[in-house]
């Protein structure tokens, strides 16, 4: 059966997951806009950054976040001296490592529903007297609902998914920071491997309800527009 | 009233650089070839396309002029693009709410329901864009642009995404808009036959430049303009309907130039109806022919003449004060001893009535 210390990191896993995809829906809109309008010349930059955590080894990742997060770091070291306290090893610095790594995940589904919309329905909108925040939300979010609903389930599912940044600034804290394939892995190294199907057994059923899921709302939304 | 316009717009090698004034009532047909700058001059009196120069004042607001720039939002103007553009998202309904919940209370001239009776459109009030027909989508785009009580309104070929049998069943409520509302609309084409039907006042666009721009008759019969020369050159004559004779089954139409007779019943009496004259049905004869089988012969003066080719020439005539084109042989025109200000009688093969 699950260990209280299973549940605990599907909780969190699932808590992070939930958290990091909400915090990147919010970020990810403005951004996503920005880039899908944009014509300034700093976009392809701004492209790029969004999309190296696509290529970029996790650990690689996961080791300038500890330096960045950790008390001697540029983030750590100004929370200290704000008398916080450093955000490495914590739940908070894993969501804050989750939302880099899964941000391509979000933003660039969210782009492309963004640029397929073109132009001519918002512009049909402001000819309409809908001033740019309405045009945006009575137009352009309803409009790019796949794309909202495929950056909410990639962006969930990849958190879940994620090993090597998490264990590089989280650690594998019970209770704290462990997450389901931290714990996974735990189980397999130390030859529990009846926990090890259980555990991921489980996420091989909700990943596949999901993504069916999905698929299945997907069509719908098609028959609809 | 009227709209007064100057933009000067750069987009890649297209330059527009159209400077007019054109009465701010009725309809005013922005005309000419594909690529001329039609679609870039309707999208930058809404404020879509923004020009670093520009000056555009309809009656007495100023929508730009130097640093001033009105948002498209804040301008009261209705926009029918040539593709419908529904939100695809929304039903019918919520479509027609979208434009008319955004304006306040006070300043809607139309109601909801006028607007759907207008455009005849109850019956698919909870359908979605999707299960539109072309021609019912153009009908719901045009309602609910009405919808938004706009000053002015802009239709950007409306027509041309549409087969012949939709364009002649829309083609009646676009009348209707020009009949029973008084709003000026300035409406692109680049079809002739829509523009004679529709417009009471020509705009010519020619490689981003206006060509000219006045009432429909006087561009479309003027020699320095290419209208007078196309195949299908003619002129608009506005008559009213005056009588109806049972026997033979002809409506008598006045105007000011005299009684057109017309194969086919148009009622009731005093309506008012537009016609067209092609310069190629109108022949010239110096004496009042008695026996003739056209029942078309009206007294004229000829104003102008110009060779239309080494064979034939066109002649500008006035009918009472009326323009009317023919096209006439150079033979004929030698042999008729024509010249400006002689006195001739025009005979009219065939009247088309538009509408």
């Amino acid at each position: 059966m699950l260990t209280v210390a299973d549940l605990e990191a599907l909780w969190i896993t699932l808590k992070l997951a939930g958290l990091t995809t909400l915090i990147l829906l919010l970020l990810g809109t403005p951004l996503a806009w920005w880039l899908s309008r944009s014509r300034c010349r700093l976009k392809v930059v701004v492209d790029v950054l969004v999309s190296l955590p696509l290529i970029l080894p996790p650990t690689v990742m996961g080791f300038y976040l500890l330096i960045a997060l950790g008390p001697q770091g540029p983030i750590g070291g100004l929370l200290e001296s704000l008398g916080g306290r450093s955000i490495a090893f914590t739940f908070t610095g894993l969501v804050a490592g989750s939302v880099l790594y899964s941000l391509p995940f979000v933003v660039q589904p969210l782009q492309d529903a963004f640029t397929i919309i073109g132009r001519r329905p918002l512009e049909v909108a402001a000819c309409l007297r809908a001033a740019p925040l309405d045009r945006f939300f009575t137009v352009a979010m309803p409009l790019a609902r796949h794309g909202y609903l495929t950056a909410a389930v990639l962006g969930f599912a990849h958190t879940v998914g994620e090993f090597g940044v998490v264990l590089m600034i989280g650690g594998s804290i019970p209770g704290e920071t462990q997450v389901l394939s931290i714990a996974i892995y735990d189980h397999v190294e130390a030859l529990e491997y009846g926990q090890a199907h259980l555990l991921s057994g489980a996420l091989l059923t909700l990943f596949f309800v999901l993504l069916l899921a999905v698929y299945g709302v997907k069509r719908r939304l098609r028959v609809v527009l | 009233m009227s709209l007064e316009a100057r933009f000067h717009l750069q987009r890649g090698t297209f330059t527009l650089d159209a400077a007019f004034c054109v009465p701010a009532s009725g309809v005013t047909a922005v005309f000419g070839p594909s690529g001329c700058g039609k679609t870039s001059l309707l999208r930058a009196v809404a404020g879509l396309e923004r020009c670093k120069e520009g000056y555009l004042k309809i009656g007495d607001d100023v929508w730009q002029a130097g640093t001033r720039f009105v948002a498209p939002h804040h301008r009261a103007l209705g926009y029918v693009f040539q593709e419908a553009s529904l939100f695809p998202h929304l039903s019918v309904r919520r479509n027609l709410e979208y434009g008319y919940r955004r304006v306040p209370v006070g300043d809607r001239r139309m109601s909801f329901d006028q607007a759907v009776d207008l455009l005849g459109l109850e019956s698919l009030l909870v359908r979605q864009p999707a299960h539109l027909s072309g021609g019912e989508r153009q009908r719901v785009a045009i309602a609910r642009a009405l919808l938004t009580s706009p000053r002015l309104m802009l239709m950007d070929e409306p027509l041309a995404s549409l087969d012949a049998k939709r364009k002649a069943d829309l083609l009646p409520f676009i009348e209707r808009l020009h009949e029973e509302l008084t709003m000026p609309v300035l409406f692109v084409s680049h079809a002739p036959d829509e523009v004679a039907r529709l417009a009471d006042h020509l705009l010519l666009l020619e490689a981003g430049k206006v060509l000219a721009d006045g009432p429909i008759n006087d561009v479309l019969t003027r020699f320095d303009l290419p209208l007078a020369h196309d195949q299908e050159a003619g002129a608009i004559i506005e008559a009213t309907v005056s009588g109806y004779d049972e026997t033979y089954h002809l409506t008598r139409l006045k105007f000011a130039g005299g009684e057109f007779t017309l194969a086919r019943e148009v009622s009731p009496p005093g309506r008012r109806v537009r016609l067209r004259v092609l310069a190629r049905d109108v022949s010239l004869t110096l004496a009042h022919q008695p026996d003739t089988s056209i029942l078309n012969i009206l007294p004229a003066c000829v104003e102008a003449l110009v060779d239309e080719s080494k064979a034939q020439l066109m002649v500008r005539l006035s009918v009472g004060g009326s323009p009317l084109l023919a096209r006439i042989t150079r033979k004929s025109a030698t042999v008729l001893a024509l010249a400006p200000g002689k006195a001739v009688f025009a005979q009219v093969k065939s009247v088309a009535l538009l509408g």
